[in-house]
């Protein structure tokens, strides 16, 4: 018995590799507060250049005139800021997740951080999808509380391949994006509450829980 | 301290213990990738595939993906079982020395 290994030693080591191998554990949670920061900046931007309001109906009455057509040139710099915001937190996510892989020498594209875009990716596109048709349909006031709602259920489905902590941002963007289903109008508001605020508590509690 | 018997011999490397470990949460894992995770050599990594490959605690796939040769393992029954048993037997091996 004397040349086996310490069991508990390896045991430990049995389950890191469990983990290591079944989980992307690279992802940082700096990246999530500066997804929150962009996002927050994003909507400021849009409030300040239209003179809306937070907290008032001004963004739907902005998306239409009174005579019901959507007003085009608010929905292109709509589009514009939110693409910015996305290229941006998406470079910086990148950035940041290398930088961790390699100071814990991992591998940074490996099946497990192809499980986390992937199961990122289907739901995701199902709910840009599912925004043209509202968009379509002329349904403005639903698409905010959509793209929440897509986004949580998201990472509801990468939360199994990464950490678990991600299922509280999941079930906090749902219930958001329900809630905004109900109280209509304040689109920009509760994309600044999901996308910034809810990164940024997230994002703080994940660096401090695992990169400190 | 008849749990000592149930500590596998086919176990006893940490190479072994590796491969298991990524195979029980893991469905078909290629050569390369089991390499990369567990940072050995091919002929190390081999032999000892082989050795559970020989006990039946592994499962082999061989394909090919264009012209290049594509392995696959994934773990058995067999050797589900086995493995569990390998790691109650540690666990009270633990217990009894606290």
């Amino acid at each position: 018995m004397k040349n086996q290994p310490e069991p508990l030693e390896t045991l430990t080591e049995i389950r890191s590799l469990m983990e290591r191998s079944s989980r992307f554990i690279s992802l940082s949670g700096l990246s999530g507060v500066f997804a929150g920061i962009f996002a927050l900046m994003g909507t400021a931007v849009v409030a300040i250049r239209y003179h809306l309001s937070f907290t008032m109906e001004d963004y739907y009455s902005r998306a239409t005139y009174s005579s019901g057509v959507p007003n085009g040139e608010f929905f292109v710099f709509l589009f514009s800021v939110a693409l910015l915001v996305l290229v941006a937190s998406l470079a910086v996510c990148i950035f940041f997740t290398t930088r961790r892989a390699r100071k814990h020498n991992l591998p940074i594209w490996d099946r497990t951080a192809q499980r986390v875009v992937w199961n990122m990716f289907i739901p995701l596109s199902a709910g840009g999808v599912f925004c043209l048709v509202l968009l379509d349909h002329g349904i403005f006031t639903l698409v905010a509380p959509a793209t929440l709602l897509f986004y949580g259920l998201a990472l509801l489905n990468t939360s199994k391949y990464t950490y678990p902590d991600l299922r509280y941002l999941a079930l906090s963007e749902i219930s958001l994006g329900l809630l905004g289903c109900f109280v209509v109008g304040y689109g920009l508001f509760f994309w600044a509450i999901g996308f910034g605020v809810l990164h940024i508590f997230y994002g703080t509690r994940m660096y401090q829980k695992y990169e400190r | 301290m008849n749990w000592v018997n149930h500590l596998n011999k086919a176990f006893e490397s940490r190479i072994r213990l590796g491969i298991m470990s990524v195979l029980l949460v893991n469905d078909w894992v290629e050569f390369t990738e089991l390499k990369e995770m567990l940072q050995v050599t091919d002929g190390n990594l081999a032999s000892h595939l082989t050795a559970l490959e020989k006990l039946a605690y592994v499962q082999v796939r061989k394909q090919f993906i264009g012209k290049k040769p594509n392995t696959s393992y994934a773990v058995s029954e067999i050797g589900k079982e086995a493995f569990n048993e390998h790691l109650n037997a540690l666990e009270k091996l633990i217990k009894a020395r606290e």
